[in-house]
């Protein structure tokens, strides 16, 4: 029989480097945060803006946004009932302070138990995380925006925040 | 033989089969007419004119950092948008995005939001026909 050799040693690079990624997720390290897994909040949330991780929030702070969907930041981002009960079952399994604890406690130092913080990127950490950044660089062309994280984190939307 | 004969038959109407479901199904638009009609005021069909027109206007009652649909959609209608988060929206020409337009649900829901934003109020039954038929023919 005739072993394909290359076939086989490409399998085997493939499986090799999606362990390596899943153990790096695995480990929870400090600046992974899981990307959106439900298919309907990934779409829905993802329609205007990068979905953000579920842990990037405490429960409360997703159950308090998704019962003001009609003046999201300023924005209409309304859905129907059954839509939104899906979406918000989602983000508050998978929060900082449920779910997506290991994933997101550092990001809730300095949070209050029971606070419902509903901008991520003014979390105590984040700004902390974030004060190396100039305000000419926020203004980039192609930031434009705090929400736009994939300007700089090129794998933000596969669930990695380091410095890039 | 007759595998090759079906497969070239399918590559044949792939194309056309793309083309039709590009275009907003009909049953929109016919929600549409019949509601533009029941509203009155003579309706007599929808126009992808006016549809541009209402792309392009910018209008005084919505928000301030989006007062057209072009505001963040631009101006080439074929060509890729950007929302204030700097997230890329697909192109909203019919023939750039086929996936556009399928679930009604959904048209209905933009509508709903874009509308708000842009207008400051709902579009009406004939506002959307307009629009939905000046993007079919792009």
């Amino acid at each position: 029989m005739n072993i394909p050799t290359r076939s086989v040693a490409a399998g085997l690079l493939i499986v090799g480097l999606a362990a390596a990624v899943l153990s790096k997720a695995r480990a929870g390290g400090d600046d992974f945060f899981p990307p959106v897994a439900d298919k309907v909040t990934a779409e829905e949330c993802g329609g205007c803006h990068m979905a953000f991780p579920a842990a990037m929030l405490p429960a409360a702070s997703w159950r308090r946004m998704m019962s003001e969907l009609d003046n999201h930041f300023g924005d209409d981002a309304s859905l129907d009932a059954d839509t939104a009960a899906r979406v918000t079952r989602y983000l508050v399994d998978n929060a900082a302070d449920t779910g997506g604890r290991q994933y997101g406690r550092k990001l809730m130092q300095g949070v209050r138990a029971n606070a419902s913080p509903q901008r991520i990127t003014e979390l105590p950490k984040w700004v902390h995380e974030h004060d190396e950044v100039s305000p000419g660089e926020w203004k980039d062309k192609d930031v434009g925006s705090k929400a736009n994280c994939p300007a700089c984190h090129v794998d933000a939307k596969l669930g990695y925040f380091e410095d890039d | 033989m007759t595998v090759t004969r079906y497969a070239i038959g399918f590559l044949c109407v792939l194309p056309l089969a793309t083309t039709v479901s590009a275009a907003p199904p009909a049953s929109l638009i016919e929600g549409y007419a019949a509601a533009a009609k029941a509203e009155g005021s003579g309706f007599a069909g929808f126009s992808a004119a006016r549809g541009e027109t209402l792309h392009r206007t910018e209008f005084a009652g919505g928000k301030p950092d989006t007062p057209a649909c072009t505001s963040c959609h631009g101006k080439d209608a074929r060509g890729p948008g950007k929302t204030r988060t700097g997230k890329a929206i697909e192109p909203m020409a019919a023939s750039a995005s086929p996936a556009r337009y399928q679930d009604p649900a959904k048209v209905e829901k933009w509508f709903k939001r874009n509308c708000n934003e842009v207008l400051g109020r709902e579009c009406t039954p004939r506002e959307k026909g307009d629009w939905l038929a000046y993007m079919a023919g792009q």
